[in-house]
């Protein structure tokens, strides 16, 4: 293998790496602060893209104000998901919350296919992020250097949220522990909305970036990166912002340098992220950034 | 004793008047309303085996869909003639022996079911370890890698091409059969010891352990037996339909199963059996929902899909008001039955939702 | 025990109950058959993966039915199915045409796998079925009753390899395989195998990489096949995945030209590959550009004036498969289905929109294919293929 061949693939799997990244901080941030895998994090991406085609071609609106409507429209989805199937099941067991958000994800998918139509549709692309950039004999797409630093800017954000803020510190305190944070005047409910506002906003950002990369939209499209990115979140540890990044990068290289180094093995793309999920699982279960929990009795 | 005794004799006779209904619904039912009482049979035994895992034994798995694509494989390619075979492997052949053996179904069956049950006990072994989510994520992710790994192995399983001119063996005697047996199997399994301690563990881990249960041990016995039933299941299905390919066995068909256990009940085989009897045939009434129907003076149009949103709402009423499903862990017993006869007209007990 | 005996009370019940209801249902539906209505069954995708495909057939066959609505004195009535994209649903939804509403034929489907999942029970139910655009030669194997109005993989691997060989000049070629696409497997091995003749050169395929259906990412695929610097590169799959892929091979500077199969030609590939896909090639059953027949022309013209606008190569497959069906029941004079089905097998010449149908003996029609090409956002007819006779 050329050095030059290398940097192209190196470059693919970082342009795909911060795509998994971006996703991967929502999911972590829910799952931080309710110890919930939301399967429905990939249909409320999906919805985002929905919302924002809709807004560019039947609305006429230009693609940023679209693009902003999108992603508060999907705040306020993320929210209303919240209150209407997680929130009655907050104190049940947690296999009910897990299968109320299958539940979710189900109906979402199978919605948006009657309201949308199964057939794909094409998304409108903004020239400014599909030019191509050429160095040497490398293509880089312009939208592979924005995505890594809306990645970049979205996890300082979010950190300075988190650690610098008020509501982040009643998220903080939520996350260890619900009870006592509400004995200290913690609204839970609210900081759990907003939890939730957020990270759906987060997975609008990452759905309008896949979209605009891979520039078909259709019902069903959040379901595999929805899985790879959960998977990046595991990698670099669950709940833990920084850990999400590195495990989505993680990811996204390692697909792409396995198909590169193996073409043969390229058939199995889709299996290295469930086989490196488990391996860590069984090696690292709190993944590379994650902290060890003591378990409760 | 003597009413323990009497029960045996009683289910002795409703078997015995089930299978001469069997053979008179087989006389008389056309294909396709024989075709839904087989899937509800299937959807019986595989409902029923992933109840065992996840609501008896509280372990959250979703890796069904793997368990029975390697059932449907192994059955599938177990039974073809040969000819056949060469037919479907027109793009490589079939990796020898497989291409000059033919057995008969029920020893492909069992085989089927045994190959889920050892993968299932390979896998169990690491990631049973694990707990709640992660653990259903990673069974997630296991049945996705069978489905990736067969898509991927053409001579062993032709890939995408799928196989097809799979004998039509499945019957009603053979779906309703395996049913009653794997019926009779858990209720055993649930009522003997080790029943005792699945439920032990589904309750409270840390507090079963310290009982003296060896988690470890009925974890994987549980997740083992449930991967078999789950692999004979794979194999009626596929010998059902007669044509079987990778993507059949997404993780979709998971969710389908799941759906059924979570209607009739987690840790209620009664609920299991009637939610997926349930199920299976409103599926196919709801089915005018996709279509449109023709009044004489207008038409309606249907609209495809609406179907699954109703199933989809449903799931989540289900879900969020009624948390038990149709039977929460309670079963329909003959005492109940013989009380409620005799005693007042319905009131407690037996039925609630 | 005892639970074991009231489980099996209420599994009892339920089919009893069931049996019931089924003899009286089957008791309207003989009566339904002396009625003044044919029946036709239309098995097709409505909803999942494949519906933009079920739904452009769907649009063929509505408008032969409008055109043609009445044979042997009585009114033809179309039964849609939805087989939803999924191998259990399609074999349910083709047991309830056979034997619930009791058709003389059936049409369809797009996707051979969904085909197939049928094959068994319409050959056990005795009703023939007509393939519309089912191109993988299992369907029709072995199978009595399934016919086809298309042609097949084998031909059209070999249609594409011609043109790469004698029109491109190409001497090597690559492939990208949609590995989990029954459809697109089977295209790139008869493309392979035809080619490595054409060349004489056993390492004629440089490359060859695979992805799997819903896929987005390609980008590591192809920084390997640009590697290998093919002349051409073969990459048979679902139309949305195609698009996507070509658009990715723009965008890493691959200049060889795509070519492909016939599930490109949906609206959907142009206006999401865009400019990428100018230049992709195709070869399909059928073009609007040069009418074949003369059914052709009626079926343009009445086309164009329902829909608004160009029909796609399979609308014209499930028009034909529609007169086709027509046609043997005028001629068996009957709705007798195995009469009928006798009837379709003996088809020879017969006028089609998408060009003249004869059977062979496995049911599979010879007819000429028809390669296309993407320009200026529009497919354009470039050349017919006869058939090796």
């Amino acid at each position: 293998m050329t050095l030059e061949l290398f940097l192209q693939h190196f470059a693919n799997g970082i342009s795909l790496g911060s795509l998994y990244a971006l996703i991967a901080i929502g999911y972590t941030m829910v799952y931080g602060i309710l110890r919930l895998i939301n399967f429905a994090h990939g249909d409320i991406f999906m919805m985002a893209t929905y919302f924002a085609f809709f807004g560019v071609l039947t609305f006429n609106m230009p693609w940023y104000i679209s693009f902003i409507v999108a992603i508060i429209l999907t705040g306020l989805l993320g929210i209303g998901v919240e209150k209407a199937a997680y929130r009655p099941l907050r104190n049940s067991p947690k296999i009910s919350i897990l299968i109320s958000a299958i539940g979710v994800s189900y109906l979402l998918e199978n919605l948006s296919i009657v309201l949308f139509d199964g057939r794909p549709k094409p998304f409108p692309t903004p020239n400014i992020f599909a030019d191509v950039i050429n160095i040497g004999n490398i293509s880089i797409q312009r939208l592979t250097f924005i995505i890594p630093v809306v990645t970049i800017i979205l996890l300082f954000l979010l950190l300075f949220l988190v650690n610098n803020t008020k509501s982040g510190m009643a998220m903080r305190a939520v996350s260890k522990d619900q009870e006592t944070a509400q004995l200290m005047g913690v609204d839970v409910n609210s900081t759990i909305s907003f939890t939730f506002g957020i990270g759906s906003m987060l997975a609008a950002i990452g759905g309008l970036m896949w979209a605009l990369k891979f520039p078909q939209i259709q019902p069903l499209m959040g379901v595999m990166p929805g899985l790879k990115c959960f998977i990046a979140a595991v990698i670099g540890g669950i709940g833990n912002i920084k850990g999400a990044v590195i495990g989505g990068f993680l990811l996204g290289i390692g697909e792409i340098l396995l198909v590169a180094f193996l073409p043969s093995l390229s058939g199995y793309r889709d299996a290295f992220a469930f086989i490196l999920l488990i391996l860590i699982l069984l090696f690292k279960p709190t993944g590379i950034m994650g902290e060890k929990i003591a378990e409760k009795v | 004793m003597k009413r323990k005794k009497y029960n045996i004799i009683f289910s002795v006779i409703l078997i015995i008047l089930l299978f001469v209904i069997l053979y008179f619904a087989k006389l008389y039912l056309d294909d396709y309303k024989s075709r839904i009482l087989n899937l509800c049979a299937i959807y019986t035994i595989l409902g029923l085996s992933l109840n065992l895992i996840n609501g008896f034994t509280g372990l959250f798995s979703l890796g069904h869909a793997g368990f029975m694509a390697i059932g449907a494989y192994t059955t599938a390619l177990l039974t073809m003639p040969i000819p056949i075979k060469e037919q479907n492997f027109f793009m490589a052949p079939l990796i020898s022996p497989l291409d000059k053996i033919v057995w008969p179904f029920l020893p492909s069956l069992i085989l089927g079911g045994i190959l889920a049950a050892f993968v299932a006990f390979l896998i169990g072994a690491p990631v049973l370890r694990l707990k709640g989510d992660y653990l259903a994520i990673a069974t997630l992710g296991f049945s996705e890698i069978i489905r990736v790994i067969f898509t991927n192995t053409q001579r062993l399983t032709n890939g995408a091409l799928g196989l097809k001119g799979i004998p039509n063996t499945t019957n009603l005697f053979w779906s309703f059969g395996i049913a009653v047996i794997t019926l009779i199997v858990m209720i055993l399994l649930i009522n003997s010891s080790y029943g005792r301690a699945f439920k032990a563990i589904r309750e409270d881990e840390i507090a079963a352990e310290n009982m003296g249960i060896n988690l470890f041990k009925h974890k994987i016995l549980a997740f083992t037996i449930g991967a078999f039933f789950a692999g004979i299941g794979g194999g009626l299905l596929g010998n059902l339909i007669g044509a079987i390919d990778p993507l059949m066995f997404r993780f979709f068909l998971t969710y389908n199963i799941l759906l059924i256990i979570v209607l009739g009940g987690m840790g209620s085989i009664t609920g299991t059996v009637i939610s997926a009897f349930i199920i299976t045939i409103s599926m196919e009434a709801l089915r005018f929902l996709d279509e449109s129907i023709n009044l004489g003076f207008f038409t309606i149009r249907g609209i495809p899909g609406l179907r699954m949103v109703v199933f989809s709402v449903l799931l989540m009423m289900v879900i969020l008001f009624f948390r038990n499903g149709l039977m929460g862990n309670k079963e329909i017993t003959l005492d109940i039955l013989a009380n409620k006869l005799s005693k007042k007209p319905l009131t407690k007990g037996g039925v609630k939702r | 025990m005892k639970k074991i005996a009231t489980l099996l009370a209420i599994i009892l019940t339920i089919s009893t109950l069931f049996a019931g209801c089924s003899k009286k249902e089957q008791q309207t539906s003989s009566s339904n058959s002396n009625s003044d209505v044919i029946k036709i069954g239309v098995f097709e995708p409505m909803t999942g993966a494949n519906a933009a495909g079920g739904a452009l057939e769907i649009e063929g066959i509505k408008l032969a039915n409008e055109l043609y609505p009445e044979v042997l004195g009585k009114k033809v009535e179309l039964v849609l199915v939805d087989n939803k994209s999924d191998k259990v649903e399609a074999a349910n939804a083709a047991a309830r045409l056979t034997q619930k509403e009791k058709v003389t034929v059936i049409l369809g489907s797009w996707g051979s796998s969904l085909s197939m999942a049928a094959g068994d029970i319409v050959r056990k139910a005795q009703i023939p079925a007509i393939g519309t655009s089912c191109t993988n030669p299992l369907v029709t194997k072995g199978n009595d009753y399934y016919f086809r109005v298309c042609f097949i993989d084998p031909f059209q691997g070999t249609v594409m390899a011609n043109y790469a060989y004698s029109k491109l000049g190409a001497k090597k070629a690559a492939i990208v395989q949609e590995v989990s696409n029954d459809y697109a497997v089977g295209l790139a091995k008869f493309f392979t195998d035809s080619f490595k003749e054409l060349t004489g050169d056993p390492n004629c395929i440089v490359a060859v990489s695979n992805y799997n259906t819903g896929d987005q990412d390609f980008s590591a695929q192809l920084t390997n096949i640009k590697s290998a610097n093919p002349d051409v590169i073969f990459a048979p799959g679902n139309f949305t995945e195609s698009a996507l892929l070509i658009k990715q091979a723009r965008q890493l500077g691959i200049k060889a030209p795509f070519i492909g199969g016939d599930t490109w030609e949906t609206p959907e590939f142009v206006t999401i590959g865009k400019e990428a896909v100018e230049g992709a090639t195709f070869s399909t059953f059928f073009t609007s550009e040069k009418p074949i027949t003369k059914e052709s022309e009626k079926f343009l013209e009445a086309f164009r004036k329902k829909y608004n606008h160009e029909p796609a190569a399979v609308a014209a497959l499930g028009y034909d498969a529609y007169i086709l069906a027509l046609d043997a029941i005028k001629r068996a004079g009957t709705t007798d289905s195995v009469k009928v089905r006798d009837e379709i097998a003996k088809t020879k010449d017969f006028e089609g929109a998408a060009g003249k149908i004869s059977l062979d003996e496995n049911g599979d029609a010879v007819k000429n294919a028809v390669i296309k090409t993407v320009k200026e956002g529009k497919f354009t007819y470039l050349d017919t293929i006869e058939p090796k006779k």
